[in-house]
């Protein structure tokens, strides 16, 4: 997997589905509203489908296959493969573009599978790529820290996306913390089943982010941040990470949610 | 060794690893270097990918003909004068070992460093029959002196730090004059080992590769000690698992390469022997007889589930643990296991059962960095899953790997039932969503989900869900 095959992207689509992940349904459903106005404001209808849960990464990466796979199933056949899918979190799109068409490939019909998987971005990577986007910084001058998952990294290889859009923001100074491809230690049942293991990691995490002194702590994706802020407010830390897309629409487009 | 027999420790162990800052700076320290090494050697853009594919190509093609180039290697090693053995398990192995001892007498052994021999645990075995084995890498020899296992498949020693190292030899080393100096210490080894070279009655290497062509045993090595022990004992036993056999002697240059740029970043080790045979009339040295032994042990099981057979491309680099953020935390000996760090986990399974190593499967968050810098690409992370889909099956297969459906409990299984019906039925999930953040106040009153130094996560006031259906009401 080291080396990604380079993606070629297609024009902007007129619809597209926003996958907001059950992470951001529950944790911070105002990323997922930013994240839909950002889409909106480039003239691009979004289809949001009330059926949508989760997709099944829990059960995968814990072993429970068969569970996984059922739920796979019910929100795959929720789309309609012409449609692009966007979603806001490396890791559930990771799952939906690289897990799905294994996990599903006795149950669902491979053509449509590898067209869906062919259409599942993540939703920086669809802005940055796809809608050429081009973020006007209205906000003061400000450093904010970035960590990226290691599903954006490693499997849809889009950190340096993620980077490329944020760097738009010119009043934003962007840091990486040190150790930054490490990985946070949340990986879903990981974090629970091996807590000490999985607190060493985001104590480390944690220090480098806070050693950065930036005033924001930045992801796109929703588990990290679940573990790190969880983290950060036990050790009553001022740091708490919000998702880029809240980010993003406060400075450039309407200010609150 | 002794502590390599309960993997199923691993928390418990891991536990007192993470407690141990002195541990812990230790390997943060170590894997720190060499990850900079590896990527030094690999800094040309694009340089590592490319040899990586050659590497991966490789060792896929030769696995799929294993039989044939094993086959082939015995007939080419046997014309080369070198005695070729079977071994389907450790316990075989072992007899081998010391029937071959046995036969020529010897009573004084040295052993280059052999991760298989740790496998097999021939150490214990030959002390078993009063057969002194002395290991002559100088990892190894600390921590045989310890009385402990490695930490590393590459730098056994490398949880050890120098006054540990000093206080060892003052033990154990007659006429050792207390000095933390490393050229002191590592000279005050040399001594003991060259002494022990030149009167052990038999040698014991491993095998890095071996070409199946021409019968030529490859063997890699910093010290120069794989030399003295193929050579200057009259019997030489190289000990090899059976996937690591290569077709031809083209095979070698790319598959060297990553190996010592993954594993050290080295372009090329001090050291590359290739033995074809014994010692020929015209030779001035050389041991008289040479004997492989080829070791399945686990290997044919993870041969035969197509599944598992990538984990048999392994090299045995040490590039995944250098890279893991598991293993730079809790050390090599919490796994106690032979093969540690993430290709361990992979290996393990096959060598003790799912059972006894179902901790180790999840002990990852398969964050994937291992398989990013693995030379010969084997997707660590897809096989943990797969384990860990193994170990959770309602019953086992027939001819499975051994522990198989070992970890379903009753009350796991539900919860994932429990998960999988809220999931699949919108209504459901939307309904349960909105009593979790209707009732988030609660969550910081609920029992810590993952420990005490983290908050339990708060959920928002309202889901998305119910902000979209707001949304759509007012538009």
């Amino acid at each position: 997997m080291s080396a990604i095959p380079i993606r070629l992207y297609p024009e902007q689509p007129k619809q597209v589905y926003l996958y907001a992940s059950c992470l951001v349904d529950m944790f911070d459903p105002n990323a997922g509203i930013a994240a839909l106005q950002i889409l909106e404001a480039q003239g691009i209808e979004v289809l949001w489908l009330e059926q949508q849960s989760c997709c099944g990464q829990p059960a995968y990466t814990s072993g429970y296959t068969d569970s996984a796979m059922k739920v796979a199933k019910q929100q795959f056949e929720l789309f309609d493969t012409d449609i692009p899918v966007v979603v806001l979190s490396g890791s559930c799109a990771g799952m939906l573009r690289k897990h799905y068409p294994s996990l599903l490939e006795k149950e669902c019909d491979s053509d449509a599978l590898a067209k869906f998987s062919n259409q599942v971005f993540e939703w920086g990577e669809f802005l940055l790529n796809i809608c050429q986007i081009k973020l006007l910084d209205k906000g003061e001058t400000t450093k904010a820290v970035v960590h990226n998952s290691c599903s954006a990294r490693r499997e849809m290889g889009i950190a340096e996306t993620t980077m490329r859009l944020l760097k738009q923001m010119d009043k934003v100074e962007l840091v990486e913390p040190k150790y930054a491809s490490e990985c946070c230690g949340f990986g879903g049942s990981f974090a629970k089943r091996h807590q000490d293991i999985s607190l060493a990691m985001v104590a480390d995490k944690a220090k480098h982010l806070l050693e950065t002194q930036a005033s924001f702590l930045l992801s796109a994706d929703w588990g990290c941040l679940l573990n790190i802020n969880s983290y950060l407010e036990q050790q009553q830390s001022g740091m708490r990470g919000q998702h880029i897309a809240t980010f993003i629409w406060q400075r450039c487009y309407g200010g609150e949610l | 060794m002794s502590q390599h027999i309960h993997p199923q420790h691993f928390k418990q162990q891991s536990k007192v690893a993470l407690a141990d800052p002195q541990l812990r700076s230790s390997f943060r320290n170590a894997m720190d270097y060499l990850q900079d090494k590896r990527a030094q050697s690999f800094s040309e853009p694009g340089s590592f990918e490319q040899l990586q594919l050659r590497g991966e190509a490789i060792r896929k093609r030769c696995l799929n003909q294993l039989p044939e180039l094993l086959e082939q290697l015995e007939s080419s090693c046997t014309n080369n004068g070198i005695v070729v053995h079977w071994a389907e398990d450790a316990q075989q192995a072992r007899e081998i070992v010391s029937g071959i001892l046995a036969e020529e007498n010897a009573k004084t052994v040295v052993k280059g460093k052999s991760m298989l021999s740790e496998e097999i645990a021939l150490n214990e075995h030959l002390a078993a029959l009063n057969i002194e084995c002395l290991e002559s890498d100088m990892g190894e020899y600390i921590v045989q002196l310890a009385n402990e296992a490695p930490s590393h498949i590459i730098m056994p020693a490398i949880h050890k730090r120098k006054q540990e190292v000093a206080e060892l030899f003052a033990k154990h080393i007659d006429g050792f004059e207390y000095t933390e100096d490393v050229d002191s210490l590592i000279k005050a080894a040399r001594e003991v080992l060259r002494y022990k070279f030149e009167h052990a009655d038999a040698g014991i290497t491993g095998v890095n590769f071996a070409v199946a062509q021409t019968g030529t045993l490859c063997l890699v090595e910093n010290e120069g000690n794989g030399r003295m022990t193929s050579t200057v004992p009259k019997v030489h036993i190289a000990l090899m698992g059976i996937e690591k056999v290569v077709e031809s002697l083209n095979d070698i240059p790319p598959l060297l390469s990553l190996l010592t740029r993954s594993a050290t970043g080295q372009a090329i080790t001090t050291y590359f022997n290739m033995i074809s045979s014994p010692r020929q009339s015209e030779d001035n040295d050389g041991p008289n007889a040479v004997h492989l032994v080829l070791v399945d042990n686990g290997r044919s099981q993870a041969y035969s589930d197509e599944r598992y057979r990538a984990s048999l491309q392994c090299i045995r680099c040490g590039a995944c643990m250098n890279h893991c953020p598991v293993y730079a935390r809790v050390g090599g000996h919490s796994y106690a296991s032979v093969y540690p760090g993430p290709i361990g986990k992979i290996i393990s399974p096959h060598l003790l059962g799912l059972e006894a190593t179902g901790d180790l499967v999840t002990a990852s968050s398969l964050c994937g960095a291992c398989e990013s810098v693995c030379p010969v690409n084997i997707p660590i992370p897809a096989l943990l899953r797969e384990l860990r889909s193994d170990a959770k099956l309602p019953s086992a297969s027939e001819q499975a790997l051994k522990g198989q459906a070992s970890h379903r409990s009753w009350l796991e299984e539900s919860v994932w039932v429990i998960f999988r019906i809220i999931m699949t039925k919108p209504v459901l999930y939307r309904g349960l969503s909105f009593f979790v953040v209707r009732f988030s106040f609660l969550m910081p009153r609920l029992p810590a989900i993952w420990g005490p130094q983290r908050s339990n996560p708060k959920p928002s006031t309202k889901t998305l869900h119910q902000l979209m259906r707001e949304r759509k009401k007012n538009s």
